[in-house]
C-alpha cells in the first residue's frame, strides 16, 4: 500500500468540541452515594437474615409463619428485599454504562430496571404473604 | 459493545531481531512495539539485544542507544530525561511509566516496551494524545476569579491554603494514569480520566479560584466523573507518586457535601 490511499475522515469536529460533548448531565452523585449507602445498610440486614435462617433451619412451617408474622421481622425482611434489588439495579447499571455503548444502552438499562422491579416486587409480595398469613398456631 | 479483542489491523506480528555485538557480556533483549503508518503493515515487535555495559542505567538510555547506534527508524518522544517533561511516557514491562525514570535493572527478563495503552498510535512508541489534551482543556485548568487582584501585589494564599495544592501541582501531564485506566479504555470519549480530574481538583482546591461551584457542576456527570470505579490503576502507576484516585474521591465528596 502506498500514499495514494487516503482514508475517508468521518469526524472533523474539533477535539475540544468532542471533549465537551453534550456537557454535564448534572447527575451522578446520587447514584454513586445511594449505591454505597445501600451496600452499607445491607451488611447488618444480610447478617441478621443469615442468623435468622440458621436459627429457623429445620423448624416447622407454623414456626416460620409465626416468625414472619411478627412486625419487626417482617419489616427487616422488607427492608432487606427492597434494598437488595435496589442495590442490584444500581450496581448492574454501572456495568451496562461501562460495556454497552450506543443504541443498545437505553434498551439494556430499561430491561435491567424492569427486571429488578419485577423480581423485587415478587420478593416483597412473598414477604407480605408470610407476614399477613393467618396464624396456624391456634388451629393446629 | 466494548471490544475485547484487537481489531485485525492491530494484531501484532513477529519482527526483526538485532543481535548484540559479538563479545558483549552483559546482554539484555529489548522487545519494542513497532508500527509505521506509511507501509500499511500490521504492528510488529522488534527485538534489540543490547550490551548493558555500553549504555546508561535507564530504559530511555537504551532507547536513545538504539536510535543512535542500532536502528535510526525507531520513533519515540523524549526531552528532559529527568522525569519533569512527561514526554517519554510509555508502557514498560507491562506498566505505564516514564522511560527516563525506569531503571533497566528493575526489569527481570526481556524489557518489553509498548506505547501508552488504548490510544491511537502515531508511529512506534508515539501515541496520539490530542483527545486527552482537549479533555484537559475542557475543564479550564486556569485561575478563574471575578475579584480583581490587588493592584500592588499578587493574589495571596495562606500557608494552609497553599498546602492544599500539594500532591497536585507536581503532575506533569504524562497521561500514564489516564491510559492505565480501564474506565478510560471503555469510555474515553466521555470519561475525563484521572489526569484531567486531578487537574480539575487542583483548581477546585485552589483558594484563589472563585468558580468552584461551576467546576463541580461541569464535572457532575455519570461518565465525565462517575465513570471512575476506584480501580486505582492511576495511583499505582503514577511515575511521580501522586494519587489521582484521592483527588477524584475529593471531588465526589464535595458534590455530596453541597447537597446537604
Amino acid at each position: 500500500m502506498n500514499a495514494s490511499h487516503t482514508p475517508r475522515i468521518d469526524v472533523m469536529r474539533s477535539q475540544l468540541g468532542r471533549a465537551r460533548g453534550l456537557g454535564s448531565a448534572k447527575t451522578g452523585v446520587d447514584h454513586w452515594w445511594l449505591e454505597r449507602m445501600s451496600a452499607v445498610a445491607l451488611v447488618p440486614l444480610s447478617g441478621w437474615f443469615v442468623l435468622q435462617v440458621l436459627r429457623l433451619a429445620g423448624a416447622e412451617q407454623q414456626d416460620v409463619v409465626e416468625w414472619g408474622g411478627k412486625p419487626a421481622n417482617a419489616s427487616m425482611l422488607l427492608a432487606l428485599m427492597v434494598l437488595t434489588f435496589y442495590h442490584m439495579q444500581l450496581g448492574l447499571q454501572v456495568i451496562i454504562d461501562d460495556y454497552v455503548h450506543g443504541k443498545a444502552h437505553l434498551p439494556a438499562s430499561l430491561l435491567l430496571k424492569g427486571a429488578a422491579l419485577l423480581i423485587g416486587l415478587f420478593a416483597v409480595i412473598a414477604v407480605l404473604k408470610l407476614a399477613l398469613a393467618p396464624s396456624t398456631k391456634a388451629g393446629a | 459493545m466494548v471490544e475485547f479483542s484487537l481489531p485485525k489491523n492491530s494484531t501484532i506480528g513477529k519482527g526483526r531481531t538485532f543481535p548484540a555485538a559479538p563479545g558483549a557480556k552483559n546482554v539484555k533483549p529489548f522487545r519494542i512495539y513497532r508500527w509505521n503508518p506509511d507501509d500499511g503493515a500490521n504492528p510488529v515487535v522488534d527485538t534489540y539485544e543490547l550490551d548493558l555495559d555500553a549504555i546508561g542505567p535507564m530504559v530511555l538510555d537504551a532507547l536513545i542507544h538504539i536510535k543512535n547506534n542500532v536502528d535510526t527508524t525507531l520513533t519515540f518522544r523524549r526531552s528532559c530525561r529527568e522525569g519533569i517533561c512527561g514526554s517519554c511516557a510509555m508502557n514498560i514491562d507491562g506498566e505505564n511509566t516514564l522511560a527516563c525514570l525506569k531503571p533497566i535493572k528493575d526489569v527481570k527478563d526481556a524489557v518489553s516496551i509498548y506505547p501508552l495503552p488504548h490510544m491511537p498510535v502515531v508511529k512506534d512508541l508515539v501515541p496520539d494524545l490530542n483527545g486527552a489534551y482537549a479533555q484537559l482543556r475542557s475543564i479550564e485548568p486556569w485561575l478563574k476569579a471575578d475579584t480583581a487582584p490587588p493592584p500592588d501585589s499578587e493574589r495571596r494564599q495562606s500557608i494552609e491554603e497553599r498546602e492544599k495544592l500539594d500532591g497536585m501541582w507536581e503532575c506533569i501531564l504524562c497521561f500514564c494514569c489516564t491510559t492505565s485506566c480501564p474506565s478510560y479504555w471503555w469510555n474515553g470519549d466521555r470519561y475525563l480520566g484521572p489526569a484531567t480530574l486531578l487537574a480539575a481538583y487542583r483548581w477546585i482546591a485552589d483558594s484563589r479560584d472563585e468558580h468552584t461551584g461551576d467546576r463541580l457542576d461541569a464535572l457532575e456527570d455519570p461518565l465525565k466523573l462517575y465513570a471512575c470505579r476506584t480501580i486505582m490503576n492511576c495511583t499505582q502507576t503514577c511515575p511521580k507518586g501522586l494519587n489521582p484516585a484521592k483527588a477524584i474521591a475529593r471531588i465526589k465528596e464535595l458534590q455530596l457535601e453541597r447537597k446537604v
